[in-house]
């Protein structure tokens, strides 16, 4: 039961614990020690603390610890009352939308609305006007300044409780609204007020203890906390303890109260006020977008020379032994396009981040060789190679909705790198960041450089995110899912843009796709990754042709193309994606593997070059060698 | 909020027409706040249950004063001519006369008022100042499971200090710094030195919450995609945090701290009551003690004011650091 593991979690045994202890004060002090709060001693009139008075005595000589002690019960009861009184009007309030109809509901609403935007101390002073100052207006007074921010809260529970498909049924039955209400919307937004109650409840009893201080509350001979208070800090200089000691239960009843509320809250995943605002997860690309671009798009290779990257044996891992990357190695020339390829979980966006060191602890990145334009990027980083980076390494992510600042001018947040990298002034810097905005085919850029990303469509924010890269002079960029989360139309002109970019300026491409047939497009080389290791690499012209891997050629048979017969169901590869956490001991497909035998899950397999520098990590890499892809494995299930 | 038009979704063309829709917009809310605030504190006296004149003047009164003071007060008028009178009135800025003082409360107000502003404005740009820094900072030391107990340490310090209400830090702090340290003045409004406590008093627990709303945002906004984009551009953390971070961690924070905010000036009534501070918070409670209507009345509208202009500033402020916001309204 969720309401009991609150109890074992230490915050909320303590609490309650608290709580309890304060209860059962409340209901025990005045039939203890009643007697003993109102003996009038006029011989130790206003003493400070002494063995016979630990709090010392008030101007009639009253015991001032037990009157602290007896007034628990007045505070307590008091501001529960006038949570009660709350939280009733509240529920009155935020469910009159539902019982009322629109138009009364509306105006209600609109009233709550505006009722909310003032602080609750400012609500019960007015109503205290209205309820005349002593107990009864006091409590009338903050049970009515609760009750907004309660209708408020039973509104919203209500509103989307209202939308389910059980109250519908219920309403098309003929249930009438008031048995609609009770029966069905209350007791499934119960437990959010309950929590919230727990917690007005604190708020209620501070809220009280302001106003008897203020003596706008309980009236003498009665006392609670609040009153204490105020008859104490007259004397503050002469006998502060007469102030603190009432201070001190209000604090720790308050927060008794509140602390219990939270943990609650926490206990049963419910935000309270202050907790953390929800987010989602980050939406995983699902869509398969299949474009036949023309293979003009192909360049041809030109891995001449140094290589402009270079990896050997590169492991991204993570605590309690999860290693999504194990040992990938391969080098881009320069002005070469090389893609990676693999489903989601294969490891190659993690490869990407770990390239451009943006792997964040508690991941560890650590590589045999790691080298960016003859930089080694395993040593400890300098201002120098920060320059390097960020001048000759480009990257662009999967999502341009997300990718760019949104509160920040387009053009500002291209011109900061000209600014902190190659020390141009705020106007240069400007200037050169709508120059390259015109590179990436931005029309108008001068004005779309002044606007927010938001005034963007979708595929102009990738565009100007490549053209954030292009503020330097890159040598590679690193492009991961960079067409996933856009319509196929507007992928085909981004893929166009980077390659028109790579054959202009000799730039290499390191391309992370989930798409082989993208890949296979854009890329002269293509790496193909499964559960953190390069399966094959062979160029991409050759993919259909030569493709050795099981894997890899469950990917191309997977693509779907102008002859694939539609009464089909789509090609799909049987299985789940390896679990990074849990990798057989031998080669990590075999258990999707068509062709797998006892070697294939004893022993895992190497990855090996051919006389043609192709690599394929399979053990029956041969099986295939005459026959050409596509050739489908198997047909998957219909979805 | 009520989303009338659908078609401000889409991307193009909002540029312009944003501004001046989110401008009409919000003014007109506020008028209507500003018309429900005045109406409500002209229906309190009428609220009252019984007859408010004979209360404030006590059982012993004769018949005739009291008949008199109904007079000069003009509640024997029918309520729809008291209400306009009402009006008429306040757009002159004629508010009445106190009826224990005999002063035009117009004169109380402007004698008080600034007492309570140089606190409420003094404790804001306090609990921002301290706030904002110490939740970045401790949203980048604690980013990503980093030093769980300096975040644990952190977090329960601030709730406590959050959940104390202003006028028991003000107690504690008269009995620290006046009573035992003797630093500063126990109360009253002397010098410089005197404000010290009062606007800490006041400070203290919005600041706390705040800087919790603070870390809490910045932590999720660390998480973002165009944080990762930030470091990809190789910028020094000092700009990452300062320039990527905060300013989108701020346009959620801004929101809440708008709510600690108003109640803030709210919480003036209360440490002002603590210190003796001359302001309107002390004036407002004595003249709830004496039933000095017209005085609680044009207080009330005060505070109302005040509490609807940090609201407006709330949204003005938001529109300009996160300029969706503006467009996802109107």
């Amino acid at each position: 039961m969720r309401w009991g593991g609150v109890l074992r979690t230490p915050v909320g045994a303590s609490a309650a614990a608290l709580l309890a202890a304060i209860l059962l004060l409340a209901l025990v002090a005045p039939v203890l020690w009643g007697d003993r709060a109102d003996a009038v001693d006029t011989r130790a009139i206003l003493r400070g603390p002494s063995a016979e008075h630990w709090m010392g005595t008030d101007n009639l000589g009253r015991d001032i610890f037990f009157r602290v002690l007896v007034a628990t019960r007045m505070s307590v009861v008091l501001a529960l009352l006038a949570t009660g009184i709350g939280v009733a009007t509240g529920l009155l309030l935020g469910t009159a939308p539902l019982v009322l109809g629109a138009p009364v509901g509306r105006l209600v609403t609109a009233a709550v609305n505006i009722a909310v935007a003032f602080p609750g101390l400012l609500l019960a002073l007015f109503f205290a006007v209205i309820f005349g100052v002593g107990r009864t207006g006091a409590l009338l007074a903050i049970g009515f300044a609760i009750a907004p921010g309660f209708a408020r809260l039973t509104h919203t529970l209500v509103a989307r409780v209202a939308g389910l498909d059980f109250i519908a049924a219920a309403r098309l039955a003929g249930v009438g609204r008031g048995r609609l209400i009770v029966r069905h919307v209350l007791p499934n937004v119960g437990e959010p007020l309950i929590v919230n109650a727990t917690i007005a409840a604190g708020g209620a009893l501070l809220a009280f203890a302001g106003l008897s201080f203020l003596g706008l509350g309980v009236q003498p001979p009665a006392y609670d906390w609040g009153r204490l208070l105020g008859d104490g800090l007259g004397g503050i200089y002469v006998h502060p303890a007469a102030a603190l000691a009432p201070g001190v239960a209000v604090v720790v009843a308050g927060l008794a109260f509140n602390l219990f509320g939270e943990a609650l809250a926490k206990g049963i995943g419910l935000p309270t006020a202050w907790g953390p605002v929800p987010r989602g997860p980050r939406s995983g690309a699902t869509r398969e977008g299949g474009t036949s671009m023309s293979p003009r798009a192909r360049a041809s290779g030109a891995s001449a020379g140094d290589p402009v990257l270079a990896v050997d044996g590169l492991q991204v891992s993570f605590p309690g032994g999860v290693r999504p990357v194990r040992g990938v190695g391969f080098t881009v020339g320069r002005g070469e396009a090389v893609g990676i390829v693999g489903e989601s979980g294969s490891g190659k966006s993690l490869t990407a981040l770990a390239i451009g060191q943006l792997i964040e602890e508690p991941g560890q990145v650590r590589a045999d060789r790691l080298e960016f334009l003859g930089e080694n990027l395993l040593t400890r980083p300098t201002p120098a190679r920060r320059r390097l980076l960020g001048t000759s390494l480009a990257m662009v992510f999967q999502d341009p909705t997300t990718s760019m600042n949104p509160s920040q001018r387009v053009g500002r947040q291209l011109a900061e790198v000209a600014e902190v990298h190659q020390g141009m002034s705020r106007r240069q810097a400007l200037a050169r960041a709508v120059d390259r905005l015109r590179t990436v085919r931005i029309p108008a850029a001068g004005r779309r450089a002044r606007q927010f990303p938001h005034e963007f469509s979708g595929g102009m924010r990738q565009r100007a995110t490549i053209g954030m890269g292009l503020m330097g002079s890159p040598a590679l960029i690193i492009a991961d899912e960079p067409t996933t989360a856009l319509d196929v139309t507007v992928q085909r002109q981004v893929l166009r843009l980077l390659a028109g970019i790579r054959a202009a300026d000799q730039v290499a491409i390191l391309l992370i796709s989930h798409d082989i047939a993208v890949v296979g497009q854009v890329c002269d080389r293509v790496l193909v990754m499964y559960a953190g290791r390069i399966v094959e690499d062979l160029p991409a012209a050759e993919l259909r042709t030569h493709a050795r891997h099981p894997y890899t050629r469950a990917l191309l048979a997977a693509v779907p193309d102008m002859t694939t017969d539609r009464n089909q169901p789509l090609a799909a590869i049987p299985g789940r994606p390896a679990d990074p956490a849990r990798l057989p001991e031998g080669c990590a497909f075999a258990p999707r593997c068509p062709l797998a035998d006892e070697l294939c899950t004893r022993s895992d397999p190497q990855l090996v070059a051919d006389d043609h520098g192709r690599r394929v990590a399979c053990w029956h890499a041969d099986a295939w060698a005459d026959r050409p892809a596509p050739v489908v494995v198997r047909i998957g299930d219909p979805r | 909020m009520t989303g009338a038009t659908a078609d401000a979704g889409t991307f193009r063309g909002l540029g312009d027409s944003a501004w001046p829709r989110f401008a009409l917009r919000r003014l007109g809310r506020l008028l209507v706040s500003v018309w429900v605030l005045v109406t409500a504190a002209f229906l309190m006296i009428h609220l009252i249950p019984g007859d408010p004149v004979r209360a404030a003047l006590g059982v012993a009164a004769p018949p005739a004063l009291v008949e008199a003071r109904r007079e000069a007060l003009g509640l024997n008028a029918p309520l729809w001519l008291q209400y306009g009178r009402y009006l008429r009135d306040l757009v002159t800025g004629d508010l009445g006369s106190s009826t224990i003082t005999g002063l035009p409360v117009s004169q109380v107000i402007s004698d008080r008022l600034p007492a309570t502003l140089e606190l409420a404005v003094g404790a804001f740009v306090l609990a921002v100042a301290v706030s904002v820094p110490l939740g970045l900072g401790m949203a980048v030391l604690t980013r990503g499971g980093r030093r769980r107990r300096g975040e644990l340490a952190f977090t329960s310090s601030s709730v406590v200090l959050a959940a104390v209400p202003e006028f028991l830090v003000a107690v504690g702090l008269v009995y620290v710094f006046s009573v035992a340290l003797g630093w500063a003045p126990v109360a009253g409004r002397s010098g410089p030195g005197s404000y010290l406590l009062p606007v800490v008093a006041l400070a203290i627990g919005p600041a706390a919450a705040l800087a919790r709303i603070v870390r809490v945002e910045t932590l999720a906004v660390l998480q973002a995609d165009y944080i990762r984009t930030a470091r990809a551009k190789r910028l020094p953390n000092r700009l990452v945090y300062l320039r990527h971070a905060l300013p989108n961690a701020l346009t959620a924070t801004i929101t809440i701290g708008g709510l600690l905010l108003s109640g803030l000036v709210a919480g003036t009534v209360l440490v002002e009551n603590v210190f003796a501070w001359p302001g309107l918070g002390s004036t407002i409670v004595q003249s709830i003690l004496a039933k000095d209507y017209p005085v609680v009345q044009a207080v009330v509208l005060v505070y109302g004011l005040g509490v609807l202009l940090v609201n407006l500033a709330v949204d003005v402020a938001l529109a300009l650091l996160d300029p969706r916001s503006t467009i996802r309204e109107s």
